[in-house]
């Protein structure tokens, strides 16, 4: 027992010296006053007004800038540390999306869809800290890295036909941007265990616990989002401090089952939800190494007047029941659990509405009593979204594989009349569209045709376009790029561009393995850089902790996405390369041999002349080879294989050519062994 | 009464031309130009309208023509035409102005194709009459080439679509035409200009430098010289002056130089046009090396676009070599077996550059085609005519469908639109063999009428 019990102690010997350097040395750095590692995670609960639940998952780890090489972190993933004193990466995004942001009902104007609504597939984008002829080399790496660390094939963007380098219309304007999408590609839980893996406690503690596979793949919508930005630190030997921001949204239709059976005959009520029903999991405790964990529940501009709306009509009591004692309890709704604060939102002048947030700490909760949110619904409740100032489509126009027409169209969304009220004293008042478009190159633009229709009428395009860069794409080697910006007047209901392309030939060998499946056009970005998606919640003194609320807080331009086009294009018989290889050929010989035989045949006459002139001739013709014969005979007797000559003159000729084949041959193998 | 007839001829002439150009005013006119402007028979990549149109739009929102794989024509043709693809006037159609540019180059051709077959015609007169086979062959008979050619030239539907079509491929024909008729006409500054532009604009017109040095150093087309020595032998009476002259220097040099004055000159205003984006390198690069890498797949009426859409990469550059090699190794023998006859001679190069090119267009063809025209005198027996004729009749309108059905409508593949291509090319290979084949049989039939052996008519 005793030789058993010594090396556990000098085990536990070494553990305990370990762990004491260890604090030891977290401690000197505390002393000195530097920031430490952080990480936070958060969740925000949000109903949509078309039944469905918005969840979003916000894990923000941050690493302040440090003298120790960067080799070591605590808290903050190596990886993405490396990659970026690798790659010299400023800024960064990737994006997994499946499912398409549903802007017309699940509005477009909050900071949520403006920074996470993401087009389908995978996007990336990434500002790099580098002189300009070094871009191009680090972003291909950065793709291949980035492709082994999250299992997506995102090292297709490595190729120059794939990505592009947006001026001005994308927003973190700069000439060192880089910039691609990959529409078709399938997102699903292998990307989503290397994202988790990121996180301090992975998915076995806090928040992330929630991520249950199967739910978050049942969704409607689901973005996972990887956000890095890196605050040079100026100083040499400084490694740079990272902010990663890691951020997943999932849009749930939550299970109507008991809302169904409680209130039969009510159908428009919406769906009671709780965490354990959306999940089938509920929050056991916090992770131990955030800072906060907390839970939020949003109450949209437009819900927060129906619900007082309805309140009034029913009780004509004073106003403002949300935020009074017994608001998790009121007549429309009710939650499940008492909040720890709220936060009304900073109305704007414009609209007296205002968002309403509820905050729920999970440092109260623990294994023994686990945070599960609930929220019944008591009445039917009908609202709208906060939408964009445009809505944005994009189709394809025209038939056949020849060619066709893109269209981008914009349409006036009801709710931006209130925007618009406020600049309509103006003389001008106009509305910004900044629009960017990349085209893959076998989808060849025209871009004299672009054409623009302003209330379905022709405009003149200098009038309506302000600004435009093009950069048109070359076959095999990079895409085309537009980007335009709008000057539309404020009364305008709708705005549609149109440009016309041809659709390109492949070869065989650039086609996908599914090529009638057709080939994919990626979204285009429409931002209103004049418009700005921004909450700012009354009582500044907790915001400071919390990066979710600050990231509502930043001034970011409304963005949206439009849809992916699939383009189809024409395929040639993939089973044809011998056939037409040897058809064409054969044509070609047949035009080689029979212009030849036309050019050298002769007539009888002419043949009868040309023989008594080789007659003449053959007089000296014998003479010469003889002489040639003996020459050659003479240098290669020693030859082994050397047959005897023969007498004859016919025999000697095709002898004297066996012999220089031979000849050659020989001096052919003697001089490359 | 000859003088009757002439005139009746001449009338009508004038008459099928004023129709010939009222017919393409008509179809101008017609509502979007019966969309001939997108066909792929009518714009392949070099001559297509839109693709000059925007490279026009690059070059007005100061970039680079070339930058994008769009325009690969010349940087002057974007100067002189470009301004035409914007110009609109109230009314009339789109395109009118270009329409019309288009229109009066065709006419111009056709007038110089009419004036060259003239001259050819005398010159084949004299001939004739120098080796005294006036009375063996029946001169009355004769046709008049050259009218015969303008009108092939003006009538052809190829032509007409062509110019409607608006497509660049009229100005491309006219300099060919003009570098020819330069030749014939023995002005050797406006032979050098016409090759030179022709060069620049399409490439494969360089190899006519070789009967254009013919034409300039023999003069037009005449029997072989073998055949007024013998008669004269026969005659026993060498009277030098009814002999065509030798072959002389002095004019080619004269080419030579002007050619070469010309060429510089079209090269400093294409690199005065290019300066600020990438210069020449870029055009060369873009124009020539577009042509001959046959960079773009899409389909057209020759055969090359799918067979390099088809072929393994590793082997595009061998057949590339060998394709553009086809049309180089047949020079020296044409212009072995032809040298007499360097319009014929002409004839043939752009005949088979036009079946072997990269990019062919019916433009091409009709070019051939109209200068078939000069040779009908000497090209009365060829084989084949009706076959040839009924299958440029057939290839013509069952293109179309083809495409129709593999582009359009999605019931039919590739493969079906090829084998018209196929068809077309072969065609083109029979048309080529043959009239070869005719011409020689020509020059034989007047040796045999000079040497006076019947016997030997038939090879």
């Amino acid at each position: 027992m005793a030789l058993l019990r010594r090396p556990l102690l000098l085990l536990l010997l070494i553990v305990t010296h370990q762990f004491l350097q260890f604090r030891i040395a977290f401690g000197s750095v505390n002393e000195e006053g530097q920031k430490q590692e952080e990480f936070y995670e958060e969740l925000l609960l949000k109903p949509l007004p078309d039944r469905k639940l918005l969840t979003h998952f916000h894990f923000q780890s941050s690493a302040p800038p440090s003298t120790s090489n960067g080799r070591h972190h605590h808290l903050f993933p190596k990886a993405i540390s490396q990659l970026v004193l690798k790659f010299q990466v400023k800024e960064m995004e990737l994006s997994f999306t499946q499912g398409r942001w549903n802007y017309e009902s699940w509005g477009g104007f909050d900071p949520i869809p403006s920074s996470n609504a993401k087009p389908p597939g995978v996007e990336l984008w990434a500002v790099f800290d580098a002189p300009q002829h070094l871009i191009d080399a680090l972003w291909k790496n950065l793709t291949h890295t980035l492709s082994g660390l999250f299992c997506a094939s995102i090292n297709f963007l490595e190729s120059s036909t794939a990505y592009s380098a947006p001026e001005w219309s994308f927003p973190p304007a700069s000439g060192k941007l880089r910039y691609g999408t990959l529409p078709r590609e399938a997102v699903c839980t292998e990307n989503l265990t290397p994202w988790l893996k990121l996180l301090p406690c992975r998915d076995k503690a806090g928040i992330s616990m929630l991520l249950d596979r199967p739910s978050i793949y049942r969704g409607f919508y689901h973005s996972q989002r990887l956000h890095l930005t890196s605050t040079g630190s100026g100083s040499e030997g400084m490694d740079p401090g990272i902010i990663l921001e890691q951020t997943l949204t999932v849009v749930l239709q939550p299970d109507s089952q008991r809302a169904s059976l409680a209130h039969a005959s009510e159908k428009h009520i919406q769906p009671s939800w709780s965490l354990s029903s959306i999940f089938g999991k509920q929050i056991s405790g916090r992770c131990v190494l955030a800072e906060t964990s907390s839970v939020y529940f949003l109450l949209d501009k437009g819900l927060v007047a129906e619900l007082e709306h309805i309140h009034k009509e029913n009780e004509k009591s004073e106003e403002n029941v949300l935020i009074s004692e017994k608001f998790w309890n009121n007549p429309s709704f009710e939650l499940s659990a008492k909040p720890d604060r709220i936060f009304i939102e900073e109305s704007s002048l414009l609209s007296k509405n205002a968002s309403v947030l509820y905050k729920f700490e999970i440092e109260k909760y623990g294994e023994s009593e686990p945070f599960d949110l609930g929220l019944f619904w008591k009445t039917p409740v009908v609202w709208l979204c906060q939408q964009a100032p445009l809505h944005a489509n994009r189709f394809l126009m025209g038939s056949g594989n020849e060619r066709g027409a893109i269209a981008i169209s914009l349409k006036s969304t009801q709710s931006s009349e209130g925007f618009m009220g406020s600049n309509s004293n103006d003389e001008r008042c106009e509305l910004r569209v900044d629009v960017f478009q990349v085209v893959p190159w076998y989808v060849k633009v025209y871009f004299h045709s672009l054409q623009v229709f302003v209330d379905q009428q022709p405009k003149a395009v200098s009038d309506i376009i302000e600004k435009i860069h093009v950069s048109p794409s070359k076959d095999k080697v990079s895409p085309g790029v537009m980007e335009l910006v709008l000057t539309l007047p404020c009364s305008v209901s709708s705005a549609v561009l149109t440009i016309e392309f041809d659709k390109g030939f492949l070869h065989i060998d650039e086609y996908p393995p599914d090529a009638n499946q057709g080939f994919d056009i990626p979204s285009a970005i429409v931002s209103f850089p004049n418009f700005h998606a921004r909450m700012v919640f009354l009582e500044n003194d907790s915001l400071n902790k919390s990066p979710l609320l600050s990231k509502f807080q930043e001034k970011s331009p409304v963005m949206s996405y439009t849809e992916v086009l699939l383009v189809p294009l024409t395929t040639p018989d993939f089973s044809m390369p011998y056939n037409v290889i040897t058809i064409t050929c054969t044509v070609f010989a047949l035009y080689f041999g029979s212009l030849l035989n036309a050019l050298r045949r002769r007539v009888a006459e002419e043949e009868r002349f040309l023989k008594d002139k080789a007659a003449k001739k053959m007089d000296r013709i014998p003479l010469l080879l003889s002489k040639l014969s003996a020459k050659l005979r003479g240098r290669h007797l020693e030859g082994p294989q050397a047959p005897p000559a023969s007498s004859s003159f016919i025999n000697s000729k095709s002898v004297l050519k066996v012999i220089l084949i031979a000849g050659l041959a020989v001096y052919w193998q003697y001089y490359f062994s | 009464m000859e003088k009757v007839k002439k005139k009746i001829g001449s009338f009508s002439f004038w008459n099928w031309v004023i129709a010939s150009i009222i017919f393409r005013l008509i179809l101008i006119y017609f509502p979007k130009n019966l969309n001939l402007s997108s066909r792929p028979e009518v714009s392949t990549p070099l001559t297509s309208f839109r693709r000059l149109a925007e490279g026009y739009w690059l070059k007005q929102s100061s970039m680079s023509s070339y930058a994008g794989s769009m325009y690969h024509g010349s940087p002057l043709l974007l100067s002189l035409l470009g301004p035409l693809t914007v110009k609109r006037i109230e009314g009339q159609p789109n395109h009118l102005l270009y329409s019309l540019v288009s229109v009066i180059a065709d006419v111009v051709s056709a007038m110089l194709i009419r004036a060259t077959g003239q001259n050819l015609r005398l010159a084949y007169l004299r001939s004739l009459e120098s080796l005294d086979l006036v009375k063996q062959i029946d001169v009355s008979e004769f046709l008049c080439s050259g009218d015969i050619a303008a009108l092939i030239y003006l009538c052809n539907p190829f032509t007409i679509v062509a110019c409607v079509g608006l497509s660049t491929s009229p100005i491309e024909n006219m300099a060919v035409i003009l570098c020819l008729y330069g030749a014939c006409s023995r002005l050797i500054p406006l032979a050098a200009f016409g090759w030179v532009i022709a060069t620049h604009l399409s490439l494969y017109p360089a190899i006519l430098i070789i009967p254009v040095i013919f034409l300039l150093g023999c003069g037009p087309d005449s029997p072989p010289r073998k055949l007024f020595l013998q008669r004269h032998q026969q005659k026993e009476v060498l009277n030098q002056s009814k002999l065509p002259p030798g072959f002389s220097w002095r004019p080619i040099i004269h080419f030579a130089f002007w050619a070469f004055l010309w060429s510089v000159y079209v090269l400093v205003l294409c690199g005065i046009s290019l300066k600020q984006f990438g210069g020449l390198w870029e055009m060369f690069k873009s124009t020539y090396g577009f042509i001959l890498t046959v960079e773009d797949l899409s389909p057209n009426i020759g055969v090359l676009w799918y067979f390099f859409a088809e072929v393994f990469e590793f082997f595009r550059n061998f057949f590339l070599i060998v394709f553009h090699v086809n049309i180089l190794f047949m020079i020296l023998p044409l212009a072995i077996r032809l040298r007499h006859r360097p319009c014929y001679l002409a004839f043939v190069y752009v005949a088979i550059c036009s079946m072997l090119k990269s990019y062919p267009s019916v433009g091409d063809s009709a070019l051939y085609l109209g200068l078939l025209g000069w040779f009908v005198n000497e090209l009365a027996d060829m084989q084949f005519s009706l076959f040839l004729f009924c299958g440029y009749v057939g290839v013509s309108l069952l293109s179309p469908v083809m495409h129709n059905l593999w582009i359009w409508r999605g019931t039919g593949n590739a493969n079906f639109y090829f084998t018209t291509a196929m068809v077309y090319a072969c065609l083109q290979i029979v048309l080529v063999v043959e009239g070869v084949s005719a011409m020689l049989n020509h020059d034989r039939k007047l040796r045999i009428l000079i040497t006076g052996k019947p016997q030997d008519a038939k090879s």
